[in-house]
């Protein structure tokens, strides 16, 4: 509930005695303090890839510095083309390179590919079976600016698109391995971005990602944790609280949203009466979670119980990432109090 | 210019694509009639002057890529396929059925010669953009072409993609807008105002002609000009047009832009037509 803008906070004008976090940049660290991280990921990965594929182009929408995409443009200046800040330019343009044999990699941030592209994106490429990859900063909840930028509802809508793959990845990891694979496949990609210095998580848990499948990083028996993107990087460090007090949480990453790991998730949700909890950084309806339980449901698999960890059905307030990490209950120690609450009802 | 048929004249051309229009538009009933026979022209000298393909690979890489942006604009385009001998005509009275190659609304994955799914209106200026950039890096001296309409004008997308190719300097795009000044809700100035339409494109950055979309010498002169302009920009043909141009009873007709022909009237247009033909 939004506070009226006509009172005043007077407790942040009465030189309230705690220091308070600001919005502060645009695009805020998702790192913790001490978390290893890694620069661009998608930048220096695409970069690289493209000295070897003359297919890749790269187009964006007055976008490139704040999607990494700057470092593509560095490396290959003529490979790049600005179309302005045009969202709908942006799309068709891809889909005319991509007709003549191209593949451009495209990026803006999620809002604008989602809510204001959508047509162009489903007509022009999607329903054409085109080349097109649509890379996409800001994605759920990782900017404090208020509903402009917070894409909370992008995969609701990219998952009601036919052919279309949509990829959340956690962390530079797997970005990293994630670019060339979807190099590789064939047809319009949508894939979340995290952007800047992006936290390193998967790579001590000798992860690897394949594209289209689901993986589970940590076993566990009393309770499962299905989550995609940065919920995944959460979950973990859940996980690791959570085993301090006893409990075994298993977490399975699902990187592919679209076409979903049934099978996988299928799998895990049979094994043993655990609590299943999905965990996913987007509203509660449309995304991962809803994915997963018509899942469940079309084939007749019930867990002990199913919970959601994700955004309200609201338009989310403004703030400082951490903050509002910790009262949309993103944040691990939010994680871990739904869950062990979840485990004793 | 493409090798097919140089004895036969535009205009014979012209007559040819109403006739094949009108046969598709029997099969239906009705339809977007008004807009095909008003095109018609415009596609004559696009597919019988100016544009190069090959008619038996309809994806030849050094063909002139033309778009139809306008997807129920695609009865006029089959029509223009059709006699350039690219769609077999014993298709022509498939159009609209089931599992036919003609849908009512033109689709890429449909049609041989199709190059883009048109009918979310908006798209194809921009499509060309980036086809127009593609070619350029391939080296291609091919042309896109992309015909679309004054309806699509009142589109922002269209401006997007129009303030682009300005500023790309496409000079081998060649935008043509059919104004034949109606829309679904009504004349087309009264839907929005997107006049004056030249100097808007010419601010835009290209070199913009204004011609009668139904007189096939002046379009011959305006596509000869559009390609060989000498300005680093992109070239429009802004054509006016008639709603169902060639069949004066139809033409009568106050709201065309969806046309229901009575049973009987077909044979009546098809003659007026046929009053044309070239001996």
């Amino acid at each position: 509930m939004r506070r009226s803008k006509y009172i005043r906070p007077e407790h942040l004008l009465n030189n309230g005695d705690r220091p308070r976090l600001t919005t502060s940049a645009m695009i805020a660290s998702i790192a913790g303090p001490d978390q290893p991280t890694k620069p661009a990921p998608f930048g220096h990965t695409l970069a690289a890839l493209a000295d070897r594929d003359p297919r890749i182009v790269g187009l964006s929408a007055d976008l490139a510095k704040y999607t990494d995409l700057h470092i593509f443009r560095a490396a290959h200046p003529d490979r790049f083309y600005q179309m302005g800040m045009a969202e709908q330019l942006l799309m068709m343009a891809a889909a005319g390179m991509a007709r003549e044999g191209f593949q451009p990699w495209v990026t803006t941030y999620a809002v604008f590919a989602s809510r204001r592209a959508y047509d162009f994106i489903c007509l022009a490429i999607a329903e054409e079976m085109l080349d097109v990859k649509i890379v996409c900063a800001l994605p759920g909840l990782t900017t404090g600016y208020g509903p402009s930028h917070q894409a909370t509802e992008d995969i609701a809508m990219f998952r009601g698109m036919p052919n279309l793959t949509i990829i959340d990845p956690c962390d530079a990891h797997e970005i990293e391995q994630a670019v060339p694979a979807i190099v590789a496949h064939k047809g319009p990609v949508y894939m979340r971005l995290l952007r800047g210095n992006v936290p390193l998580v998967l790579d001590e848990y000798g992860y690897e990602f394949e594209l289209g499948k689901a993986k589970l990083i940590r076993d566990g028996r009393d309770t499962l944790i299905i989550s995609s993107g940065l919920m995944t990087m959460r979950a973990l460090e859940a996980a690791k609280e959570l085993q301090k007090d006893g409990v075994d949480a298993a977490v399975l990453h699902v990187p592919t949203i679209k076409p979903l790991d049934e099978a996988t998730i299928l799998a895990e949700c049979r094994r043993g009466g655990r609590l299943v909890v999905v965990a996913e950084n987007h509203t509660v309806i449309g995304g991962l979670g809803e994915a997963v339980a018509a899942t469940l449901m079309r084939s007749d698999v019930r867990p002990a119980a199913f919970r959601q960890i994700a955004l309200p059905d609201q338009f989310l307030e403004a703030g400082a990432l951490p903050t509002l990490h910790d009262q949309y209950g993103f944040s691990t120690g939010k994680v871990v109090s739904a869950i062990k609450g979840w485990l004793d009802e | 210019m493409t090798e097919i048929g140089h004895n036969v004249s535009l205009s014979e051309r012209a007559r040819r694509i109403r006739r094949n229009a009108l046969r598709m538009g029997e099969v239906q009933g009705q339809g977007y009639i008004a807009q095909a026979l008003g095109v018609a022209d415009v596609l004559a000298v696009s597919y019988f002057h100016a544009t190069n393909y090959r008619p038996q690979d309809p994806e030849w890489e050094g063909r002139d890529r033309f778009l139809l942006s306008i997807g129920h604009y695609a009865i006029a385009l089959y029509a223009a396929l059709i006699e350039a001998k690219i769609i077999p005509e014993d298709e022509l009275g498939t159009y609209g059925m089931d599992d036919s190659r003609l849908p009512m609304s033109g689709m890429a994955a449909y049609t041989p010669g199709m190059e883009i799914t048109g009918g979310s209106l908006g798209h194809g200026l921009g499509i060309a953009v980036g086809m127009s950039l593609a070619l350029k890096r391939k080296g291609s001296k091919s042309f896109v072409y992309n015909l679309f309409s004054d309806g699509e004008l009142d589109e922002g997308s269209t401006w997007e993609a129009a303030m682009s190719a300005g500023s790309y300097k496409l000079d081998n795009l060649i935008g043509i807008v059919d104004v034949n000044q109606m829309q679904a809700d009504g004349p087309s100035l009264g839907v929005m105002n997107f006049e004056p339409l030249v100097p808007k494109f010419e601010a835009f950055g290209w070199f913009v002609q204004r011609v009668d979309g139904n007189d096939v010498d002046a379009l011959v002169k305006a596509f000869d000009a559009a390609r060989h302009h000498e300005g680093a920009q992109p070239r429009m043909i802004i054509c006016d047009t008639k709603m169902a141009k060639g069949v004066p009873f139809l033409e009568a007709r106050e709201r065309n832009h969806f046309l229901r022909v009575e049973p009987h009237e077909w044979a009546e247009a098809l003659k007026i037509i046929d009053a044309g033909a070239v001996a």
